[in-house]
């Protein structure tokens, strides 16, 4: 039993953090510590530049051109990478759509698209929910029915993060209505620009648009884009959803909000004295360290498990929970630090470079934004309630 | 990082588990609980056997060279059984404080006893007005010849009627509060002006409140040097609250395996009531809470060996505030997925239930380690 990393972990840390002292843009660190506004560019450029270091995608096989670190390196990653304000590398490719292929896709699919995903050259997105079915995801209607080489596409997808920007999107849809919802659906792959994909960005409660619904109007797909078998696409996007524990408990992130807090709370002033001198807000910034705390040395337990290769208890449902609970925490602590600088709502301020002046201290200007935000991270990815369904269902056997 | 057991440990664990499943059942607790002293000769003879008494204690000094993983294992297993018997009074606490600032004498002369199962000692520290604070003591020791005189009273003191002897804590110098001139002395059960008003506590031990009134105390029966214990008093609450976190997290474990079997067996409306969702999403966050206390009784554990002691303070009370949350939230949910029935004698449940309350409430409950924690955080950059 030993808390410690060990020699050759520290090495890597400092190996980690030497590249991010060299490597990591600082207009782009910044615009993450602000909590400003990321373009498309800014997620590119630095997927580009982990991607030229061959650390794009840390749970990748060798074989396919991941790093072949362990999971607790892959930890270490992340932890650093959050906290000198690096860009999230989206999921979408590297963590969702590529273990897919790797897995299940033909040889073709995967000479084709991996190479892509890593280098940059396609932005993914996903293609799951739909207006009718949010936890019940089995529901789904969107159809693709078969014409020869091609599925005609038909349907409506929405929730969908960031397919504004992205080349391709990863759908389930309907091949079969016989039998149980979950034995007619399919995992196919799409071309972004073909004829009949619609975009509409949705605003969201934070004035940003960072969503989207996607219309299917006759959408021509060829079928060497469906992975895997026809009408198999449930067991995928189960494998997809079971299939990295790394990183879904935003540690990292996490570990970079509460620094951010407590340093608002020293500079915030409360009846003429520092914030963090009032012991009745401190408390509250000390329970949700200490819960904080309690999930990294779970998620460490997890991690070296997985790097032990145990089977997966609940683990991956109580770092989910947890770890959404707990970024929503600290973005309503955030937001509660600066008082009433909490009500300005001047979304231009988010934009990097913006020059006017600003309401209240700078520090404040995206935190009820993010705090309105974050409430997304206990209803995406499987809800909460979902999460608590699987434990006691399916670990639990209730 | 390392978060498996080593051999040594899992044959502990496996020697102090069969031990108990075979020794150590509910109804031959209930006996012990019920008997005058509070705890069984037998048993305890026992444990020393097992090497359980010595098990923290150095080599030298007739134990076995362990540690708090050790001591978390030993915890767990007897949060699970119940034990009643003076294992934290006398071992982590009393044992501990001489291990870590005795002399060489003192160590002799009560350590191999204490290991081999034939002394028993207490701690008494905590009093009235300090409630969890540490450095508020109000017992005084004044110097008297070549030795000391200690007036003052100390609060539920665990163990302190059956003991031997008494760690006590005392002021040579300064005033309530200050942590400097702080003393520890060693004072025999039976010394001159020790008087105790014993009790039974909710949970089936024994504690009791200690008065001295003029207790003579040699200087040989000074532990450490006079007036700078502080540390080491600290050192022990925290070494204590480690212990108490392994001991809830086995309660924690058992209460909720008991749980879920009944909510498995238990039908209403002609179905197990285990699938009726809004009890299903509670023993989820059962679940949840164990597992994270789990990862907080390593934490505990672990601070034990931090060289730091504010760093070692800050780990303990945020553990100690964690599990004495999920202690708080784990115990009252379990009674109430049992319904009637988890609230009677009868069943082990209320007596788990009643143990982590306890629990929580001994040497500084979850809100006082959250309040440690958080004062801390002022501190440091």
């Amino acid at each position: 039993m030993n808390l410690d990393y060990s020699p050759d972990e520290l090495a890597f840390r400092e190996e980690v953090r030497a590249f991010l002292a060299a490597s990591l843009p600082r207009d782009l660190a910044a615009k993450v510590h602000e909590g400003k506004r990321l373009t498309r560019d800014d997620f590119v450029k630095w997927h580009r530049i982990l991607a030229g270091k061959g650390w794009v995608a840390p749970g990748w096989p060798k074989e396919y051109g991941g790093p072949g670190w362990s999971a607790v390196q892959q930890h270490i990653f992340d932890e650093e990478c959050s906290a000198a304000g690096a860009p999230i590398v989206l999921p979408f490719g590297v963590r969702m759509v590529a273990p897919v292929i790797q897995r299940f896709g033909s040889e073709e699919q995967k000479r084709h698209f991996l190479p892509k995903i890593l280098s940059g050259e396609h932005w993914w997105c996903q293609g799951y929910s739909e207006p009718g079915s949010g936890s019940d995801l089995a529901s789904l209607k969107t159809r693709a029915e078969r014409q020869g080489d091609h599925y005609v596409v038909n349907g409506q997808k929405t929730w969908n993060t960031l397919g504004q920007w992205a080349d391709w999107i990863f759908c389930l849809v309907r091949t079969a209505s016989e039998g149980r919802p979950q034995e007619g659906i399919s995992f196919l792959l799409i071309d972004m620009k073909t004829p009949g994909v619609t975009v509409r960005p949705i605003r969201m409660l934070d004035g940003e648009a960072e969503i989207n619904e996607i219309w299917f109007e006759d959408v021509l797909v060829p079928v060497a884009n469906r992975v895997g078998d026809e009408n198999k696409g449930w067991t995928y996007a189960k494998f997809l959803l079971g299939h990295e524990r790394t990183g879904i408990a935003g540690v990292g992130r996490s570990k970079r909000e509460l620094k951010k807090l407590k340093d608002i709370a020293r500079r915030e002033r409360s009846g003429g004295r520092p914030l963090i001198e009032d012991a009745r807000f401190r408390d509250r910034i000390a329970q949700v360290e200490i819960e904080l705390m309690a999930l990294e040395v779970t998620n460490l337990r997890v991690l070296a498990e997985e790097d032990a290769r145990r089977a997966p208890g609940p683990e991956a449902s109580i770092l989910k929970v947890r770890g959404s609970e707990i970024q929503q925490s600290l973005s309503e602590l955030m937001m509660q630090a600066v008082g009433s600088y909490g009500l300005p709502y001047v979304p231009e301020e988010l934009d990097a470079g913006w020059s006017g002046e600003s309401a209240g201290p700078e520090y404040a200007a995206p935190l009820s934004g993010l705090y309105f935000n974050m409430r997304k991270t206990s209803i995406y990815s499987g809800s909460n309630e979902i999460q608590k369904n699987i434990i006691s269902q399916m670990i639990l056997g209730l | 990082m390392d978060f498996s057991l080593a051999e040594e440990r899992r044959l502990l664990q496996d020697t102090v588990k069969r031990f108990l499943a075979n020794e150590y059942k509910f109804e031959k607790r209930r006996g012990i609980v019920a008997s005058a002293d509070g705890y069984s000769r037998e048993i305890w003879k026992q444990l020393a056997e097992l090497g359980l008494l010595g098990l923290t204690l150095r080599d030298e000094d007739g134990g076995m060279g362990g540690d708090a993983f050790d001591t978390a294992i030993v915890m767990e297993a007897f949060g699970r059984a119940l034990v009643v018997e003076p294992y934290v009074a006398t071992v982590v606490l009393g044992a501990g404080v001489i291990s870590d600032a005795g002399n060489a004498a003192q160590r002799e002369a009560w350590l191999g006893p204490v290991a081999a199962g034939e002394k028993l000692l207490a701690f008494a520290h905590a009093e009235p007005a300090a409630r969890y604070a540490p450095s508020f003591v109000e017992t005084k020791a004044k110097r008297d010849g070549a030795g000391w005189k200690l007036d003052g009273f100390k609060s539920v003191v665990l163990n302190a009627a059956n003991a031997d002897a008494i760690v006590v804590s005392a002021r040579t110098a300064g005033n309530a509060g200050d942590r400097d001139g702080i003393s520890l002395f060693l004072v025999d059960r039976n010394a001159p002006g020790v008087s105790m008003r014993a009790y039974a506590t909710q949970d089936g031990g024994r504690a009791a409140d200690v008065k001295l009134a003029g207790v003579p105390a040699g200087d040989d029966r000074r532990i450490g040097d006079a007036g700078a214990a502080i540390g080491t008093i600290e050192r022990a609450l925290d070494r204590a609250n480690a212990a108490l976190c392994s001991e809830a997290l086995g309660v924690i474990d058992a209460l909720n395996e008991a749980t879920l079997e009944y909510l498995k067996t238990r039908k209403q409306f002609g179905q197990p009531i285990g699938r009726f969702q809004a009890l299903q999403h509670r023993m989820a966050d059962m679940t949840i809470k164990a597992v994270e206390a789990r990862s907080m009784a390593v934490v505990a554990a672990a601070a034990m060996s931090e060289t730091d002691a504010t760093e070692r303070a800050r780990r303990v009370s945020a553990a100690k505030a964690f599990i004495g949350q999920a202690a708080r939230f784990v115990g009252q949910q379990a009674v109430q997925l049992h319904g009637a029935i988890g609230v009677t004698d009868e069943l082990i449940v209320s007596h788990w239930f009643k143990r982590l309350t306890m629990i929580n409430a001994t040497f500084g409950d979850a809100d006082y380690h959250l309040g440690r924690f958080s004062d801390l955080m002022l501190a440091a950059k």
